[in-house]
Protein backbone atom coordinates (compact mmCIF):
# COMPACT_ATOMS: atom_id res chain seq x y z
CA UNK A 1 0.00 0.00 0.00
CA UNK A 2 1.89 3.03 -1.21
CA UNK A 3 1.42 6.72 -0.54
CA UNK A 4 -1.03 8.48 -2.85
CA UNK A 5 0.80 11.62 -3.90
CA UNK A 6 -1.80 12.81 -6.40
CA UNK A 7 -2.96 15.92 -4.58
CA UNK A 8 -4.42 18.79 -6.54
CA UNK A 9 -2.73 22.18 -6.48
CA UNK A 10 -5.42 24.00 -4.50
CA UNK A 11 -5.77 21.08 -2.10
CA UNK A 12 -2.01 21.23 -1.54
CA UNK A 13 -2.24 24.93 -0.72
CA UNK A 14 -4.32 24.01 2.33
CA UNK A 15 -1.24 22.52 3.97
CA UNK A 16 -0.34 24.91 6.72
CA UNK A 17 3.37 25.15 6.08
CA UNK A 18 3.24 28.94 6.46
CA UNK A 19 6.47 30.93 5.98
CA UNK A 20 8.85 28.16 4.97
CA UNK A 21 6.29 26.66 2.57
CA UNK A 22 5.67 30.01 0.82
CA UNK A 23 9.43 30.55 0.63
CA UNK A 24 9.80 27.15 -1.05
CA UNK A 25 6.93 27.80 -3.46
CA UNK A 26 8.15 31.27 -4.33
CA UNK A 27 11.69 29.99 -4.79
CA UNK A 28 10.46 27.39 -7.27
CA UNK A 29 8.18 29.82 -9.11
CA UNK A 30 10.88 32.50 -9.33
CA UNK A 31 13.35 29.91 -10.56
CA UNK A 32 11.04 28.91 -13.41
CA UNK A 33 10.35 32.56 -14.21
CA UNK A 34 14.07 33.31 -14.40
CA UNK A 35 14.55 30.48 -16.88
CA UNK A 36 11.65 31.82 -18.93
CA UNK A 37 12.42 35.55 -18.91
CA UNK A 38 16.20 35.44 -18.97
CA UNK A 39 16.08 32.64 -21.53
CA UNK A 40 13.88 34.75 -23.79
CA UNK A 41 16.25 37.68 -23.35
CA UNK A 42 19.34 35.60 -24.21
CA UNK A 43 17.75 34.07 -27.31
CA UNK A 44 16.28 37.40 -28.39
CA UNK A 45 19.66 39.13 -27.96
CA UNK A 46 21.31 36.44 -30.07
CA UNK A 47 18.79 36.81 -32.89
CA UNK A 48 18.93 40.61 -32.66
CA UNK A 49 22.71 40.53 -32.92
CA UNK A 50 22.85 37.99 -35.74
CA UNK A 51 19.81 38.63 -37.90
CA UNK A 52 18.47 42.02 -36.81
CA UNK A 53 15.18 40.24 -36.15
CA UNK A 54 12.23 42.52 -35.38
CA UNK A 55 10.43 39.96 -33.23
CA UNK A 56 13.54 39.53 -31.11
CA UNK A 57 13.94 43.30 -30.81
CA UNK A 58 10.38 43.70 -29.57
CA UNK A 59 10.88 40.94 -26.99
CA UNK A 60 13.94 42.79 -25.74
CA UNK A 61 12.12 46.13 -25.67
CA UNK A 62 9.49 44.64 -23.35
CA UNK A 63 12.15 42.91 -21.26
CA UNK A 64 14.21 46.08 -20.82
CA UNK A 65 11.29 48.39 -19.99
CA UNK A 66 11.35 49.73 -16.46
CA UNK A 67 7.90 48.36 -15.59
CA UNK A 68 8.90 44.83 -16.50
CA UNK A 69 12.21 45.20 -14.70
CA UNK A 70 10.38 45.85 -11.41
CA UNK A 71 9.07 42.28 -11.69
CA UNK A 72 12.34 40.79 -12.93
CA UNK A 73 14.38 42.41 -10.14
CA UNK A 74 11.98 41.06 -7.50
CA UNK A 75 12.25 37.59 -8.99
CA UNK A 76 16.04 37.58 -9.20
CA UNK A 77 16.83 39.16 -5.83
CA UNK A 78 14.29 36.96 -4.01
CA UNK A 79 15.61 33.79 -5.62
CA UNK A 80 19.20 34.77 -4.83
CA UNK A 81 18.57 35.68 -1.18
CA UNK A 82 16.36 32.66 -0.53
CA UNK A 83 18.88 30.41 -2.24
CA UNK A 84 21.64 31.91 -0.13
CA UNK A 85 19.63 31.09 3.02
CA UNK A 86 19.09 27.50 1.81
CA UNK A 87 22.76 27.00 0.89
CA UNK A 88 23.93 28.37 4.25
CA UNK A 89 21.48 26.10 6.08
CA UNK A 90 22.71 23.13 4.07
CA UNK A 91 26.35 23.84 4.85
CA UNK A 92 25.64 24.33 8.58
CA UNK A 93 22.68 22.00 9.29
CA UNK A 94 22.22 23.12 12.93
CA UNK A 95 20.96 26.42 11.49
CA UNK A 96 17.94 24.57 10.09
CA UNK A 97 16.41 24.80 13.57
CA UNK A 98 16.04 28.55 13.05
CA UNK A 99 13.71 28.70 10.03
CA UNK A 100 11.53 31.54 11.32
CA UNK A 101 14.45 33.74 12.35
CA UNK A 102 16.34 33.15 9.12
CA UNK A 103 13.24 34.07 7.11
CA UNK A 104 12.91 37.29 9.10
CA UNK A 105 16.57 38.06 8.42
CA UNK A 106 16.06 37.30 4.74
CA UNK A 107 13.16 39.76 4.43
CA UNK A 108 15.10 42.30 6.49
CA UNK A 109 17.88 42.22 3.91
CA UNK A 110 15.54 41.93 0.93
CA UNK A 111 13.29 44.91 1.64
CA UNK A 112 15.99 47.64 1.66
CA UNK A 113 17.83 46.26 -1.37
CA UNK A 114 14.67 45.78 -3.44
CA UNK A 115 13.03 48.94 -2.15
CA UNK A 116 15.97 51.18 -2.99
CA UNK A 117 16.35 49.64 -6.42
CA UNK A 118 12.74 50.05 -7.47
CA UNK A 119 12.54 53.49 -5.91
CA UNK A 120 15.32 54.62 -8.23
CA UNK A 121 13.82 52.64 -11.12
CA UNK A 122 10.33 54.14 -10.75
CA UNK A 123 11.69 57.63 -10.18
CA UNK A 124 13.80 57.46 -13.34
CA UNK A 125 11.01 55.76 -15.23
CA UNK A 126 8.47 58.44 -14.44
CA UNK A 127 10.72 61.35 -15.25
CA UNK A 128 11.64 59.57 -18.43
CA UNK A 129 15.34 58.90 -18.12
CA UNK B 1 7.73 -1.91 2.85
CA UNK B 2 9.72 -0.95 -0.20
CA UNK B 3 12.55 1.39 0.52
CA UNK B 4 15.18 2.26 -2.03
CA UNK B 5 18.72 1.68 -0.94
CA UNK B 6 21.03 4.41 -2.10
CA UNK B 7 24.67 3.57 -2.62
CA UNK B 8 26.98 5.83 -0.66
CA UNK B 9 29.34 7.95 -2.72
CA UNK B 10 29.02 10.46 -5.54
CA UNK B 11 25.87 9.67 -7.48
CA UNK B 12 24.58 12.06 -10.14
CA UNK B 13 21.87 13.39 -7.83
CA UNK B 14 24.31 14.03 -4.98
CA UNK B 15 26.81 15.77 -7.25
CA UNK B 16 24.09 18.02 -8.70
CA UNK B 17 22.83 18.80 -5.18
CA UNK B 18 26.31 19.99 -4.21
CA UNK B 19 26.73 21.80 -7.53
CA UNK B 20 23.47 23.71 -7.05
CA UNK B 21 24.67 25.13 -3.74
CA UNK B 22 28.19 25.86 -4.95
CA UNK B 23 27.03 27.46 -8.20
CA UNK B 24 24.48 29.61 -6.38
CA UNK B 25 27.06 30.93 -3.95
CA UNK B 26 29.58 31.42 -6.76
CA UNK B 27 27.10 33.48 -8.76
CA UNK B 28 26.50 35.75 -5.77
CA UNK B 29 30.28 36.14 -5.42
CA UNK B 30 30.76 36.89 -9.14
CA UNK B 31 27.98 39.47 -8.94
CA UNK B 32 29.66 41.18 -6.01
CA UNK B 33 32.96 41.23 -7.92
CA UNK B 34 31.16 42.78 -10.89
CA UNK B 35 29.51 45.54 -8.88
CA UNK B 36 32.70 46.32 -6.93
CA UNK B 37 34.82 46.52 -10.06
CA UNK B 38 32.22 48.71 -11.73
CA UNK B 39 32.33 51.17 -8.85
CA UNK B 40 36.12 51.18 -8.92
CA UNK B 41 36.05 51.95 -12.64
CA UNK B 42 33.85 54.99 -12.16
CA UNK B 43 30.29 53.68 -12.26
CA UNK B 44 29.18 56.02 -9.49
CA UNK B 45 29.34 59.04 -11.74
CA UNK B 46 29.30 57.48 -15.18
CA UNK B 47 26.53 54.93 -15.03
CA UNK B 48 22.88 54.96 -14.10
CA UNK B 49 21.31 52.26 -11.99
CA UNK B 50 19.80 50.11 -14.77
CA UNK B 51 23.15 50.02 -16.56
CA UNK B 52 24.85 49.00 -13.32
CA UNK B 53 22.33 46.20 -12.84
CA UNK B 54 22.76 45.01 -16.40
CA UNK B 55 26.53 44.98 -15.90
CA UNK B 56 26.17 43.16 -12.60
CA UNK B 57 24.29 40.22 -13.99
CA UNK B 58 26.20 40.00 -17.23
CA UNK B 59 29.42 42.02 -17.58
CA UNK B 60 29.20 42.52 -21.33
CA UNK B 61 30.32 45.71 -23.12
CA UNK B 62 26.91 45.95 -24.80
CA UNK B 63 25.47 46.46 -21.35
CA UNK B 64 27.37 49.69 -20.75
CA UNK B 65 26.44 51.46 -23.97
CA UNK B 66 23.92 53.68 -22.17
CA UNK B 67 26.51 55.12 -19.87
CA UNK B 68 28.86 58.07 -20.01
CA UNK B 69 31.98 55.99 -19.90
CA UNK B 70 34.41 57.63 -22.30
CA UNK B 71 36.16 54.51 -23.50
CA UNK B 72 34.69 51.08 -22.90
CA UNK B 73 37.51 49.05 -24.31
CA UNK B 74 39.91 49.88 -21.52
CA UNK B 75 38.36 48.41 -18.43
CA UNK B 76 35.09 46.96 -19.61
CA UNK B 77 35.63 44.99 -22.80
CA UNK B 78 38.64 42.84 -22.13
CA UNK B 79 39.31 39.12 -21.72
CA UNK B 80 38.85 39.22 -17.93
CA UNK B 81 35.22 40.22 -18.29
CA UNK B 82 34.65 37.75 -21.11
CA UNK B 83 35.88 34.97 -18.84
CA UNK B 84 33.73 36.29 -15.97
CA UNK B 85 30.72 36.26 -18.27
CA UNK B 86 31.43 32.71 -19.39
CA UNK B 87 31.71 31.61 -15.76
CA UNK B 88 28.45 33.35 -14.84
CA UNK B 89 26.64 31.81 -17.79
CA UNK B 90 28.04 28.35 -17.13
CA UNK B 91 27.06 28.42 -13.44
CA UNK B 92 23.69 30.01 -14.15
CA UNK B 93 22.77 27.76 -17.06
CA UNK B 94 23.71 24.53 -15.34
CA UNK B 95 22.06 25.64 -12.08
CA UNK B 96 18.90 26.61 -13.97
CA UNK B 97 18.55 23.54 -16.16
CA UNK B 98 19.23 21.29 -13.19
CA UNK B 99 16.47 23.09 -11.30
CA UNK B 100 14.17 22.56 -14.27
CA UNK B 101 15.03 18.86 -14.21
CA UNK B 102 14.15 18.68 -10.50
CA UNK B 103 10.78 20.39 -11.02
CA UNK B 104 10.10 18.04 -13.92
CA UNK B 105 10.87 14.97 -11.83
CA UNK B 106 8.52 16.19 -9.13
CA UNK B 107 5.62 16.32 -11.52
CA UNK B 108 6.23 13.59 -14.06
CA UNK B 109 5.92 10.04 -12.94
CA UNK B 110 7.45 6.89 -14.36
CA UNK B 111 6.16 7.30 -17.88
CA UNK B 112 8.09 7.24 -21.12
CA UNK B 113 7.71 11.03 -21.38
CA UNK B 114 10.07 11.69 -18.50
CA UNK B 115 13.33 10.51 -20.08
CA UNK B 116 12.31 12.30 -23.28
CA UNK B 117 11.87 15.57 -21.39
CA UNK B 118 15.10 15.01 -19.50
CA UNK B 119 16.83 14.59 -22.85
CA UNK B 120 15.18 17.78 -24.09
CA UNK B 121 16.41 19.66 -21.03
CA UNK B 122 19.93 18.30 -21.58
CA UNK B 123 19.87 19.39 -25.21
CA UNK B 124 18.54 22.86 -24.29
CA UNK B 125 21.31 23.18 -21.72
CA UNK B 126 24.07 22.45 -24.22
CA UNK B 127 22.40 24.63 -26.86
CA UNK B 128 22.02 27.60 -24.47
CA UNK B 129 25.62 27.38 -23.30
CA UNK B 130 26.98 27.30 -26.84
CA UNK B 131 24.73 30.19 -27.88
CA UNK B 132 25.63 32.31 -24.87
CA UNK B 133 29.38 31.70 -25.20
CA UNK B 134 29.17 32.68 -28.87
CA UNK B 135 27.34 35.92 -27.96
CA UNK B 136 29.97 36.68 -25.31
CA UNK B 137 32.94 36.13 -27.59
CA UNK B 138 31.35 37.93 -30.52
CA UNK B 139 30.47 41.12 -28.61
Amino acid sequence: MSLNRKVGFFQGLKYRGKGPMWAWMLHRITGLCIILFVGFHVFASFFMQQFGSDAATSINIVYESWVFQILVIFIVIFHALNGFRIAVQDIWPPLQMYQRESLWLQWLVFIPIYGLTIFILIQNGIIGV
Amino acid sequence: MGSRTIKPGFTFEYTMWIFTRISGLSMILLVIIGITAAFFMGARTQMDLPTLMRWTFFPNPNHVLNSEIPDITLGWANAFWQIMQILIIFFAGTHAYNGLRIVLEDFMGHTIIRPLLRGLIFFLWIFSLILAIYVILAS
